[in-house]
């Protein structure tokens, strides 16, 4: 995965902010901003996730034209490979993040996204059989090139959907 | 409104409500914002029948985004360094979430915080840690 071209924007941050019900005036108040320590908007700590808006290939977001995994008039509109895997039904679950500060995001930023895989592993789970647990570690980069944030996730892929 | 160091001790915490009573529609709100659409937080239909899920799910990145808040609260705009968390159980429309910081260290103008997040039951949902600036 790559991103070519993220632009952060004001009313997406604030919409972001509604998201996760922070209310806080740094995230949409440009003159209140101007008053603080960091003198403007800036965005929420887990807004780069938001990059995958600006990721064309990402696989969770239904594409025009394309049959998309989710309902419709019957529970999906795919054919998937074997049932009762994937535990999340649309790539598996999400176990970690992290997110390393450079510098704190703010409108007009424009980042670029580079995606490496990091280390894999196993683990027998009680309640979801075989877990696959994968790292990606995305950089994001500014207008300058400069490294602004380092975003670590982990995924992970269940034998069967977690027992409740 | 940062933290002075001088002013931290280890051991000191910091709490909020996260939210009361999840709704299906703050999920839908996190998928629109976020892009990931991904149906088993949005698409009881698919959730039970094809991903065998009693019911849609919370994003893990909710729980963070809004256990986030708690910590931008206590640490300040602008002044995070590092933020990471695990997802160790399932959020559910309706649960009620708590979420605490508890200073580990304080050293060269960095906190270390422990940061974990709990439902109504008791059961931990998020844990992780987070490093920011002091004064």
């Amino acid at each position: 995965m790559s991103i070519d071209k993220f632009p952060v924007e004001a009313s997406h941050i604030m919409m972001f902010a509604r998201s996760v019900a922070d209310d806080n005036q740094i995230y949409y108040d440009e003159d209140y901003a101007k008053g603080t320590e960091v003198g403007s908007i800036i965005a929420p700590p887990t807004f780069p996730q938001a990059s995958a808006q600006f990721d064309p290939d990402y696989f969770l977001r239904p594409k025009i034209g394309e049959d998309w995994f989710g309902s419709g008039k019957e529970p999906t509109s795919v054919k998937r490979e074997s049932s009762g895997g994937g535990g999340g039904g649309g790539g598996g679950l999400h176990a970690e993040q992290h997110f390393e500060y450079h510098r704190h995001l703010k409108p007009g930023d424009v980042l670029t996204g580079t995606t490496k895989p990091g280390k894999t592993w196993e683990k027998e789970g009680k309640r979801s059989g075989k877990l696959v647990f994968s790292e990606t570690v995305t950089e994001y980069r500014d207008q300058n090139g400069e490294l602004v944030i380092t975003a670590t996730g982990v995924g992970v892929r269940t034998e069967r959907p977690v027992d409740q | 409104m940062a933290l002075k160091a001088s002013e931290l001790k280890v051991g000191d915490t910091y709490s909020e409500c996260l939210v009361e009573d999840l709704s299906r529609t703050q999920i839908v709100m996190y998928a629109g914002a976020s892009g990931d659409y991904n149906p088993v937080h949005t698409d009881q239909l698919f959730t039970e029948k094809v991903a065998g899920y009693p019911s849609v799910f919370a994003h893990g990145m909710l729980t963070m985004g809004m256990t986030g808040r708690m910590v931008t609260n206590y640490v300040g705009d602008g002044r995070l360094t590092k933020y990471g968390v695990r997802f160790t159980s399932q959020v559910w429309p309706g649960d009620t979430l708590n979420s605490t910081a508890t200073v580990e260290e304080i050293s060269d103008g960095i906190v270390s915080l422990k940061v974990e997040t709990t439902n109504q039951d008791g059961a931990m949902v998020l844990s992780g840690y987070a490093t920011a600036k002091v004064d």
